[in-house]
């Protein structure tokens, strides 16, 4: 603890900035512990450890659990830092802080008040993906979107800052991202109208220092028209409210309720926006910009640096927001900073994390089928944007019209899951779904703090292929390729975990946990752990000993839209069954359980 | 509201009188189908239903009302009002629940939270989408939950009647 108060009070007398933020650096560097959800600011979820490993990882066993108390859906995982491992929970948002010395022995608990009128205004149920770590200090977003500063050591409160308005549908199921001297977060209601965005708060007061909308005025969304960047153009003046029609921007959605990555040599923050409000595209022609864009910004004033608009004008609900990873990598012969993100659309993007410049754009599931594909010449007006198919496009079929067999469904090909990246073999373990969608749009109304959606949805497993509703792939970012693909009955929705064991982990919602060979796939360790995994995997070391934990916890997205299975409705009137539903293999309940080797 | 508050104070007498009824053999019909009002079907109480032709063609306000609930309600009911891994299954609601009490529910929300539930269905009294919609979704269920109607989107609906149309525009405005 010397280390970190000498820290704190140099950060304080000096400048702040540059140093606060050390405490994430050193340890998200040292292997033993886990202090980012994230596992670092590159979202590679990899570790250096290597104890547990291809040849010994059939040996895992079970070495102790931990019931939350909660049942409903556990996304996220638990941090170790030093001694001590912080377990959170989904709605209340508890946190727990374990003594890794004593048997997981509760050295603190943290539970707050919330108005459980905040429960339903939360889509898809109360899943929250954790608390990060940094200065001493753990930092929640909870449902209700407090953001609290806790005391890593006693669980006390130091500040509190309100960052919505769960009455107008604004809550939160995000992680926070300790930057610097600052913590920044995000928000939810992309399906209430919320005008969503990015918030920085001082760390050691709480205070906020900046704000960036998703659309707006540039004022409000922090672009400088002539050096905020879209694939190496500046966006020009007004680049947001020019795409919208009247003041739909104001209850525009763009939700920021994914994950967020950070690069300390280029200082920039990167993050993607979710879908424009309604789901109905009828009632907001135009780009609206920036929904479905992932952003570069100056962590200090929030400035964007670059911006890509994914998919424009969404008639699919295909959100933005998942993870950003950046990886340093040789690209045609050059060694390039990278960023490769999956999207819900079912690309697969690698981009120059520097300049935006857009690399690859492919499909990392060969059933999507609503873009033959992005553009990618420099010199066409259409660079960057994907092709739309006109059969599945439910703008071009009109409100009232049932767009049917559209690959992925809502859900995307995947969701918030976090992918992994090893350095050792340059691949990305992806947990992907493989779902299919009817969609149609009709006219809805807005009312605050309601929900705002304008379109019915039927999924079901994508047709003509093993019939499973998910795959976990391994992904190569430099061509844009499958490397290999493993059928699974469920979408998977649990992140991965790479290791220098050569081992990747991940959950299913079946409940197992997974462990398979990094270079071929092949399955070598499977455990059924109480509940469906809807959280991701993380390793630690704890008094030289490496440790796997994972939640069990059945619920989130996956919770609602498969417990009773799906069917096809395009297998014809009478077809009956359907495809097994989640809830003959598992129920609610949140645990932690921890693998290690038998001694 | 004023229908509203009618069903209400009517659905009472009817909670009068069912209980007295349990059991008995000449229990109230819920399901059936006893007269028609501009595509509109209804009990021989002036409950809504639904009307299933032999050939699975629904009537307009069962299509109606498939569309909203995968709209408003399966966000956490799950899809086909099967329910979820926290919600309960509305299908089965429609049936097992008076429709007064439904309309209730919808109208006020409902709240279970303690040590072992965090269950809260909203008040929808306010949202248009839901509420100008509410019979149309109360049909859809009932006639998923009395296996009237297989899961998925009704194959084949009657068209839209004017009256439809009318009472909608005056109720989103």
């Amino acid at each position: 603890m010397k280390k970190i108060v000498a820290c704190l009070l140099a950060g304080t007398m000096m400048s702040g900035a540059a140093l606060a933020n050390d405490s994430v650096m050193s340890l998200q560097s040292n292997p033993n512990d886990w202090v980012l959800q994230t596992g670092d600011y590159a979202n590679t979820r990899y570790s250096k450890l290597s104890q547990i490993n291809r040849d010994n990882v059939g040996d895992l066993q079970v070495a102790w659990s931990f019931s939350t108390g909660v049942l409903r859906g556990h996304e996220g995982g638990p941090l170790v830092v030093g001694d001590i491992m912080y377990v959170h929970t989904p709605f209340p948002n508890k946190v727990y802080a374990l003594d890794l010395n004593a048997d997981g022995r509760i050295i603190w608990k943290y539970e707050p008040k919330q108005d459980p009128d905040v429960i339903p205004v939360m889509c898809c149920d109360t899943v929250n993906r954790g608390p990060a770590y940094a200065n001493g200090m753990i930092f929640l977003h909870q449902a209700d979107t407090t953001v609290v500063a806790l005391d890593a050591k006693t669980g006390a409160v130091k500040w509190s800052v309100v960052n919505g308005d769960p009455s107008k549908g604004e809550t939160n199921t995000a992680t926070v991202l300790p930057v610097k001297d600052k913590v920044l977060v995000g928000i939810s209601g992309g399906e209430f109208g919320v005008q969503s965005h990015m918030t920085a708060y001082d760390m050691e007061t709480g205070e906020q220092v900046w704000r960036a909308y998703s659309m707006g005025p540039d004022d409000q969304i922090l672009f400088d028209p002539e050096n905020t960047m879209e694939l190496g153009k500046p966006v020009g003046a007004d680049s947001s409210l020019k795409t919208w029609e009247g003041d739909q921007w104001k209850i525009g959605g763009g939700a920021t309720w994914g994950w967020y990555s950070y690069d300390p040599e280029l200082d920039l923050v990167y993050y993607g926006t979710g879908n424009p409000s309604t789901w109905n595209p009828a009632q907001r022609p135009g780009d609206n910009k920036w929904s479905m864009t992932i952003m570069a910004r100056d962590p200090d004033d929030g400035m964007a640096k670059w911006v890509y608009q994914m998919t424009p004008h969404d008639e699919w609900d295909y959100d933005g927001v998942n993870e950003m990873i950046l990886t340093d990598q040789e690209f045609d012969g050059e060694m390039r900073p990278l960023l490769t993100h999956f999207d819900r659309n079912g690309l697969g993007y690698t981009l120059d994390r520097e300049t935006g410049e857009l690399l690859v754009a492919e499909k990392f599931d060969p059933v999507v089928n609503w873009t033959t594909g992005v553009d990618m010449d420099p010199n066409s007006e259409n660079y960057g944007r994907p092709e739309v198919v006109a059969q599945y496009s439910t703008e071009q079929n009109g409100e009232d019209v049932n767009s049917t067999g559209i690959c992925p469904a809502a859900l995307g090909t995947k969701d918030q899951q976090p992918a992994a990246y090893s350095p050792k073999t340059e691949l990305f373990y992806v947990p992907t779904n493989h779902v299919c969608m009817d969609y149609e749009p009709f006219r809805v109304s807005y009312t605050a703090g309601q929900p705002y959606v304008g379109a019915t949805l039927a999924m079901y497993p994508a047709p003509n292929s093993h019939g499973g509703m998910g795959n976990f792939i391994a992904w190569d970012n430099i061509n844009g390729e499958i490397v290999w693909s493993l059928p699974e009955e469920f979408s998977v929705w649990s992140g991965a975990l790479a290791t220098a064991g050569d081992v990747v982990f991940y959950g299913t919602l079946e409940g197992y946990l997974k462990a398979v060979d990094a270079t071929s796939g092949e399955e070598l360790y499977r455990f059924k752990t109480p509940s469906g995994i809807i959280g991701n995997v993380m390793t630690y070391s704890h008094r030289g000993k490496q440790y796997v934990a994972v939640y069990s916890g059945i619920g989130g997205w996956a919770g609602i839209g498969l417990a009773a299975g799906l069917v096809n409705p395009n297998d014809g009137l009478g077809a009956v069954g359907g495809y097994a539903g989640l809830s003959s293999y598992t129920a609610l309940g949140g645990q932690l359980t921890v693998f290690a080797l038998p001694d | 509201m004023k229908p509203i508050s009618h069903a209400l104070s009517a659905g009472l007498a009817l909670v009068l009188a069912t209980g007295a009824a349990i059991a008995q053999e000449n229990e109230v019909d819920n399901i059936t189908a006893a007269y028609e009002e501009g595509g509109k079907y209804f009990t021989e109480d002036d409950v809504p239903t639904f009307n299933v032709k032999e050939d699975g063609t629904v009537d307009w306000y069962t299509f109606s009302g498939f569309r909203r609930y995968h709209a408003e309600c399966h966000v956490c009911h799950g899809p086909d009002g099967e329910g979820s891994s926290y919600a309960p299954a509305l299908k089965d609601s429609a049936i097992d629940m008076d429709y007064y009490d439904f309309v209730y529910v919808v109208v006020e929300g409902r709240k279970v939270v303690d040590a072992a539930d965090n269950q809260v269905m909203p008040a929808f009294g306010l949202n248009k989408n839901v509420m100008c919609y509410l019979d149309d979704i109360y049909i859809y269920l009932k006639a998923r939950g009395a296996d009237a109607i297989p899961r998925g989107r009704p194959p084949s609906k009657d068209p839209k009647s004017d009256r439809f149309t009318e009472d909608e525009n005056s109720c989103m405005g």
